[in-house]
């Protein structure tokens, strides 16, 4: 069975100047424990597509299923991280990553134990009781994706979650997810506006062309895990980048 | 360091405008009952705790201010939530609302009187409307001002409305309603005191009132001095809840950082 399987699936906005493709006729496929990155230039429906598999926006036409299931709505068995971190600024570090315990009323003893283990994992413990503004970016950013994994969900959806992390940060950041997909053995798809980290991270990149929004190129990265960073160096890595960056060059779009 | 002789600043400040007002009146023979002295004022004040007068007046605007503000604040805060959640309420009653609004509530007083009599049960009233509109304008502003990311999140968690309402609506809109308390309390003492110019049986503004009649303008110095007074400790308790529940607020450590470099 496929986590993620998407069948011709279009979004169309209506807009004062006309209707926008956000999204034409797409279809992949993710299966289960694989990590996929789509990548793209921004404007390229990329959010649009994370939104419509989590739930958040209906497609206009075409369907997806998660884990053989039909999109209706949001669903339980999915964490979402998005671009910001999100996090409510009244709640402490655990309360934040207990918010799906106590949405979804799973629980919260039951859960504790499991949000002080994974706190660890991205190597913050002893930060439960601090507040969210007493957090740098990118340990705000590690909150958000523990409370995304709070839920053991099978599927972890992520909207450029370090978009907004400086470089030195997104690199740290990019091995630790690393090693906590290696750990937990989710399904990721990972949405991101730059190659390398696209390279760096995924088993399966899906190349987006903007307006129309459609697939253009769905390229396997064949590079051993676990990968260090000095892998950006390797010579393998190169002629993914140098290969994904030609599709958009040819389309008359540089985006680094 | 800094602190303290800000502190020194300020008390050399306040007595010399003191002494200097006490100066200008006797050097320029200025009249008691058009400006009196700060030693004038300071009997008054004297005579007026000495002999009970005053913490019995006192008492009663007290309560006037606080039931008003309970009162009329719970009533915004209610009204708010109604509108800000409800389309329809918001559609059918906003009008009214703002045309409510727009009415100076002061006007009312003298109808509520004829209403509701001399008693308590007026002042009260009328400290509640007025208080009322800061908190309701507010409740529905932070009600409505949840982040669009925020609701995602809660969205995508699958959550149902009610637990949006409680777990981010309500609390994105504290600072809002804090902000609308802060103002209410004030509100309910102007409230309070126009309700007892027009017609009480006690209360400060009743004592301002009959002052006036008798010329007593030393007396009516005193009692603005109580009252800006009690107007600061009601905003200072305001100031002490908020502090406690919006210890997260952004703009909560900017006033604390503000205040600390004001010291």
């Amino acid at each position: 069975m496929e986590a993620i399987a998407v069948n011709e699936l279009s979004k169309l906005y209506s807009t004062r100047d006309g209707t926008v493709h956000a999204l034409q006729q797409i279809s992949f496929s993710v299966s289960e424990g694989e990590f996929v990155a789509v990548v793209g230039p921004s404007g390229c429906g990329k959010s649009t597509l994370l939104k419509v598999l989590a739930g958040l926006l209906p497609p206009s036409k075409g369907a997806a299923r998660l884990r053989g299931t039909p999109i209706t709505g949001p669903r339980r068995d999915i964490g979402v991280v998005f671009q910001s971190p999100v996090l409510l600024p009244w709640r402490s570090v655990l309360d934040n990553v207990l918010l799906p315990v106590d949405v979804q009323r799973l629980g919260r003893d039951r859960h504790l134990k499991v949000a002080t283990d994974l706190l660890s994992l991205v190597g913050l413990d002893g930060f439960e009781r601090r507040y969210p503004w007493e957090l740098s970016g990118g340990m705000q950013q590690r909150v958000a994706i523990t409370r995304a994994l709070i839920h053991d969900p099978a599927i972890l959806l992520m909207d450029e979650p370090f978009g907004a992390l400086d470089a030195m940060t997104r690199e740290q950041m990019n091995l630790e997810l690393q090693r906590i997909w290696l750990e937990r053995k989710k399904t990721v798809l990972f949405i991101t506006h730059s190659i390398p980290e696209a390279v760096f991270l995924a088993d399966r990149i899906l190349v987006l062309t903007p307006r129309p929004g459609r697939i253009i190129d769905d390229v396997q990265v064949k590079i051993p895990r676990p990968r260090a960073l000095e892998v950006m160096n390797f010579p393998e890595f190169a002629p993914y980048v140098h290969s994904i960056r030609g599709r958009f060059d040819a389309k008359g779009m540089i985006d680094s | 360091m800094k602190s303290l002789r800000n502190v020194a600043l300020t008390i050399l400040l306040f007595c010399s405008s003191i002494i200097a007002w006490e100066l200008i009146v006797r050097v320029f023979e200025v009249p008691t009952f058009i400006f009196p002295a700060p030693s004038k004022v300071a009997m008054a004040l004297w005579r007026g705790f000495a002999s009970g007068l005053y913490q019995k007046h006192l008492y009663h605007t007290l309560l006037e201010t606080v039931l008003g503000f309970l009162f009329g604040s719970a009533l915004g805060f209610f009204l708010g939530t109604a509108v800000a959640l409800n389309r329809y309420i918001e559609y059918f009653f906003y009008p009214y609302i703002v045309m409510f609004q727009s009415l100076p509530k002061v006007a009312l007083a003298p109808l509520i009187v004829v209403w509701f009599g001399l008693g308590l049960k007026s002042q009260v009233i009328n400290a509640a409307l007025v208080a009322f509109f800061p908190l309701l304008v507010n409740t529905m502003v932070g009600l409505k001002s949840a982040d669009e990311d925020r609701l995602n999140l809660m969205r995508s968690l699958a959550a149902s409305e009610s637990q949006i309402f409680w777990m981010l609506r309500l609390p994105n809109a504290l600072p809002f309603v804090m902000a609308g308390l802060d103002v209410a309390m004030i509100f309910a003492l102007i409230g309070a005191i126009v309700a007892e110019f027009v017609g009480a049986r006690a209360g400060l503004g009743m004592l301002i009132q009959s002052m006036n009649f008798n010329m007593d303008v030393s007396g009516q110095f005193s009692v603005l001095l109580i009252l800006s007074i009690v107007g600061l400790l009601l905003n200072r308790c305001i100031l002490l809840i908020r502090r406690r529940i919006l210890f997260w607020d952004p703009s909560e450590k900017e006033r604390l950082e503000q205040e600390r470099i004001a010291l």
